[in-house]
This record gives structure tokens, sequence and C-alpha cells, in this order.
């Protein structure tokens, strides 16, 4: 199991090298320019000497190896030397990736952007997983029940009404008739008490719920068809005629067979959360990494959105990884090497 | 069995159905039997007679809906299963009463280790500690005939062949001493040399343990290697019943002389062709009002598509579902 998780991370190596370009190759070819939302009474020449300045004049090839020392070199070296405090080479003159539209470091960006949206997104998909495993087990073991119908109705409505809409329906409902919940989420707040921690919780309330809503329905869906798969088994009648309690059979031998594609589902989901939930983001100006990849596309800033858009590849490669070791670990017939 | 002894299991007048979209499905039609201690009964019958259906109702291992059932009664030491509560249903499923499933290569769990699901049964039932348990499930798989038992407790059933899991399944059956064991075609889905060490093992374990045991088997040379008495099942219904001697020397009934002459015989004349009944099985789709082996039946006369026959006795403890009669060759009257 070991070497053949060394193994696969060797491969994720070329992987990842080869994605990094493709995304280069694609946003060059976007017909985009940094300099459009400036005020029109720039002269072009001082336009193009901006272009220039930002390393545009120079062929492609040289600009994405430029990306390449800046993002695996420049980097990680800076990060540690942040943690450990130590001095490497010149850190001074050390170029890092450097967002065209706000002038600041891009990954220091990501890093103030990340605790909001791994909250507000991570905590909708902790919901969403809480809320569909019981929903799906027992949609399966009452299966035509009226809670399976309920459910199935739910995982409907959940998975095909758009987060756009019920986020808006939420805040019509609870913000603007109800008044419970703020429909901004400040991002500024600071929990420094109970009741600061009440308003965060108020605040995150209805963001998660929605995206909740929407992970939990899919899920949800995973998890029963699999405990169906399985209650039909054999070995759920050899447990039985042990004599085990029906919970026992239930939430111990079909359970942890049902799970193994559910796990497998739920891991490949994560890196959505670090994507974050551009949409619900917006709604709720949640000032997440979402928000943040919308406003580096709207404004043509190509390091950000190449540097956010290949963490994103990295984090799919890895969970992918992490989803085939998880496999392994839950089902004794596929153990790797 | 000794005559007189009280049976281990009794029933009467068994009628399980299943209720589908199409209709009522009618698997076991007034089926009565017995077992006594320490005997071991044959269940004959092809697919679909109702002989597996019989014996999952009886501990009540039949998914419900669409099983259901609907009359009858099973008593267990005197005492009526029907009428018991889950929790004592319990108790007696893995505990009195062990199973043996027809396909050992989806009856055990395929992420629990072996040790996990032999150990379950015993902590259940025996309220055995952690440790005692893992001590006897060695034992167990010791006396199944797994070599190095200790040491295969942590393997998964996918570590195991066939007839390794089905010995596996066989220790799980016994784990806590049942007095009747209950085996559906234990055999059918492995190799006919790992068949006849199975049955081999079953027979030791038999003088070993003196537990009662039913086969459900559709293979007749096993049960004649095996049974003390056979019941032959056909549509959802017992059509003959006799000590295993007397159902091979003296079959009564058209489906169990047919069935007879579909075994091959080693002694048999070469050029004599190996006879098919021919047909379908019945539908089962309702309750008849006729033979269900009318259709396929050599001897049918008028009676046999108006009426369906009762058991009645041929010979010491010796009884058939027939209106014709065999040793006179001519309808019966009575």
């Amino acid at each position: 199991m070991f070497t053949y998780t060394l193994r696969r991370l060797a491969f994720a190596v070329p992987t990842l090298l080869i994605i990094s370009f493709i995304i280069f190759v694609i946003l060059d070819m976007a017909p985009n320019d940094p300099t459009a939302s400036l005020p029109l009474t720039i002269p072009p020449e001082v336009r193009q000497q901006i272009r220039d300045a930002l390393g545009l004049d120079q062929p492609m090839p040289i600009r994405y190896f430029k990306w390449c020392v800046q993002f695996f070199w420049n980097e990680p070296v800076n990060l540690i030397e942040q943690w450990t405090g130590w001095t490497i080479g010149d850190s001074e003159s050390r170029l890092r990736v450097i967002s065209w539209q706000t002038r600041s470091p891009v990954v220091d960006l990501i890093a103030e952007r990340m605790p909001q949206t791994l909250w507000v997104v991570g905590m909708s998909y902790v919901v969403g997983i809480l809320i569909a495993i019981p929903i799906g087990v027992i949609s399966a073991y009452k299966q035509y029940s009226w809670f399976d119908q309920f459910g199935t109705l739910f995982s409907m409505a959940g998975f095909s009404v758009p987060t756009f809409f019920t986020g808006l329906l939420f805040i019509v409902i609870f913000s603007v008739n109800l008044q419970w919940f703020p429909s901004v989420y400040d991002t500024t707040h600071r929990v420094t008490d109970w009741d600061s921690f009440w308003f965060q919780v108020r605040q995150m309330i209805m963001p998660v719920m929605v995206l909740a809503l929407f992970n939990a329905s899919q899920i949800s869906r995973f998890m029963r068809a699999s405990m169906l798969d399985n209650l039909q088994q054999d070995y759920v009648r050899t447990a039985r005629a042990k004599g085990l309690r029906e919970r026992a059979v239930l939430l111990i031998h079909v359970l942890r067979n049902s799970m193994i594609p559910v796990v497998t589902v739920i891991a490949l989901g994560v890196p959505q959360i670090f994507g974050g939930a551009i949409i619900t983001e917006q709604i709720f100006r949640v000032n997440g990494l979402g928000q943040l990849l919308i406003v580096g596309i709207q404004s043509a800033d190509i390091p950000l959105v190449q540097t956010l858009t290949f963490i994103f590849a990295v984090l799919i490669v890895l969970f992918n990884l992490v989803a085939d070791v998880l496999y392994g670990i839950l089902d004794p017939r596929i153990r790797y090497d | 069995m000794p005559d007189g002894a009280a049976p281990i299991l009794d029933v009467n007048n068994l009628k399980t159905i299943f209720r589908t979209r199409d209709g009522e499905v009618h698997a076991v039609n007034s089926v009565s039997f017995d077992v006594g201690p320490g005997e071991l009964l044959g269940v004959v019958g092809e697919s679909g007679s109702g002989k597996s259906v019989t014996m999952m109702s009886l501990m009540g291992l039949l998914p419900s809906p669409p099983a259901e059932i609907v009359s009858g009664e099973i008593l267990y030491q005197g005492s009526d299963v029907r009428k018991m509560s889950e929790a004592q249903l319990r108790d007696l499923r893995g505990g009195d009463v062990g199973f043996v499933f027809q396909d050992p290569m989806t009856s055990l769990n395929p992420v629990f280790t072996v040790g996990y699901q032999l150990v379950e049964p015993l902590q259940i039932h025996m309220g055995l500690s952690k440790k005692a348990a893992r001590a006897r499930a060695a034992e167990l798989l010791d006396l199944v005939g797994i070599p190095d038992a200790r040491k295969r407790l942590s393997d998964y059933p996918h570590q195991f062949s066939g007839g390794m899991r089905q010995r596996v399944m066989i220790a799980i059956a016994l784990a806590c001493d049942p007095k009747l064991l209950i085996a559906d075609e234990p055999t059918t889905a492995l190799d006919v040399t790992i068949q006849a060490q199975i049955i081999e093992l079953v027979r030791d374990l038999r003088q070993q343990l003196g537990m009662a045991i039913v086969w459900i088997t559709h293979d007749l040379g096993v049960v004649a290697g095996i049974a003390d008495r056979v019941m032959v099942m056909y549509g959802g219904q017992i059509v003959e019943h006799a000590p295993v001697g007397e159902l091979f020397a003296n079959p009564q009934h058209p489906y169990t002389r047919a069935l007879l002459e579909t075994v091959p015989r080693v002694d048999g004349t070469r050029d004599a062709r190996l006879r098919s009944i021919q047909g379908q099985p019945p539908s089962l789709a309702a309750h008849p009002a006729s033979c269900p082996f009318a259709a396929r039946c050599g001897h049918v006369f008028d009676r046999c598509l108006v009426e369906n026959p009762e058991r009645r006795d041929v010979g010491a403890r010796h009884d058939v579902a027939c209106f014709w009669d065999a040793r006179t060759r001519e309808p019966y009257n009575g």
C-alpha cells in the first residue's frame, strides 16, 4: 500500500506539469487584456508599456518557464523561510507570482481567502454528508416507504434546483421576512466571545445550508443505491441467520460494504470545497476562493487564475489518490501491491 | 431417530406466499413434517419446488415483504416459532439453529475477517469475552478441518477457496452448538471432489456433535449417502416422504420415480439413455385445485385434474400424495 502510494505520487508529477502547461496555453489563447479595465483616457502606447512591464512582450514558452520557476521554486522557498525564519539566498530579489490587478503575491491572496471558503464550504460538505448518510441508509432499508418517497423528493429538489435559486429563496424567507439571519456574510467578523460566536454561527447558517442541501441530495442518492445493492447480498442473510440484531446487520455488515463506493464519491468531491462555491459565495458575499477566481477572470489577472486553477488541479489529482487508497483500506479485496 | 422421542422441529400445514405485483405466489402449500433429535432429514426437489423457502420461513429469514407466512404452526421443541418475539427468534437463529447456505462465495461478508464473522455469534449467544470467543473460533476452524486455524482467523473470505469458505460457513453455523442445522444446498456450488469432502465433514461432525440436520439438495445421490429420511417436494408441496432405504427401494410417486430415472447409474447398461422429466415445473401463481405434477405425469387421469391429492400412508413412515397406486399400477381407491 505504501509503495503503491509512493508510485502514484511519483506519477502525479509529470501529470501535473502537463496540466499546468495546458492551463497556461489555454489562458494565453484567451483574448484577455489586463489593461482593458483601465480608464479609456490612457493612450495606447502607455497601455503597451504596461503590458510590457507585466512581461507580456515575451514569448509564451518563456513566460511559462518563468511562472514555473516562480511557483515551483520561489514560492516554496518563500514558505519555508516564513515558517522557519531562515534566510535562503537572496530573498529580496526572489520573484513571487504577483497578481496583475492587486500587485500582491497570489499565494498570499489565496492564504487570505482560504479560511472563509474552508469554513463555509467545508462545513456545508460535512453537514451535507451527515444529513445524507442517515437519509440514504433509512431510505434503502425502508424502500418505497413514505420516508423513502420524501427522501427521493428532497434529493430531486435539492439536486435540480440551482443554488442561486435556493440561496435567494433563503434570503427572502429568513433574512427579509423572518429577519433571523443576516443576508451578507461579514468576512471581517472576529470571534472573541459567545456573542460574536453566535453571530458567526448565524451568518454561516444560510450559505452552509444552501450548499449542504445540494451536497446531501447527491450523496444520499449514492448512499441509498449502494445500500440497496448490498441489502440484496447473501451475506446479509448469513448475518441474520447468526442471530444478529437488525441494527447490527444494517449498521455493521451492510453499511461497511455500502460505504466503499460512497467514500470514493465523498473523497472525489473534496477538491470542490477548495474550489469554493462560486455562485453561493457571490450571493452571500463570502470573500472566498470562488469569488477570488471570478474577480481574477473578470479582470484578466492571468497569474492569479493560472495559480488558482493549477492548485485545484493538484487537489483533484491528490484526492483521486486519496480515494484509491481509501478504497483499498475499506475493501480488503482491493489491496494494492 | 428413536421412535417416540419428541421431535425437535414439528411443522404443521405451513403456508408461505410471496405478494408480488403480478399477484400472490404460493411458494409453500400446506407443508407438514418433523425432524427428530439427531436425525438427518433430506429434502429433495428441483429448483422452485419450495424446499429452500420452506426452511427459510421456519426461522423468519425470508424478506418480508414480499414473503409472508399465512398459516401453519412451526414448533421448535414444543414452542411456536410464529408466536415468538423478534428477540426470542434471534436467540434461536445462530444459537439453537445453525444455517449453511448454498453459495459460499457470497455468503460471507467480504470486508470482515473470518475471525470477526465467527466471533460474532459466539459473543451474542454464548456471551463469551473477545479473547475466549477467539480461542473458540480457532477451535471451530480446526474442527471443520481448516489447517493453521489460529492464523487464518485474521484472513478475509477472498483468501479462502470455495470449499474452505463453505467449511468456514459450517464453522459459523456450528459455533454455538446448535441442536438443529439447516443446510440449504451446501454442496451445490462446489466441485464434485470438494462436495464429497464437505459431505464427509458433515457426516463426521454429526457423529461427534449429534445435532439434527435438514439437508436441502437437488442431488439424490447426496441424499442416498447421508440422510435418514427423505422428503420429496414438488410445486411447493411434499409429494412423498419415506425413510431413505424405502424411498430408493420402493418409490411411489410418479415424480420420485421419474427423478430416480434421471440419475445415471454406474452399474447400468451403457446404451440406456438417461431419462429427463418432460415439461416445466408448475407456476405457483395460484393454489392449485389439481395435482401440481398432473401436467408432466405419465399416469395422469381425470381425478388428478380436479383435485389436489392429500398425503396418504403407504407403509411404515412412508406416505405419498398421489391418486395413482404404484403397487397395483392403477388409480387408488380411498
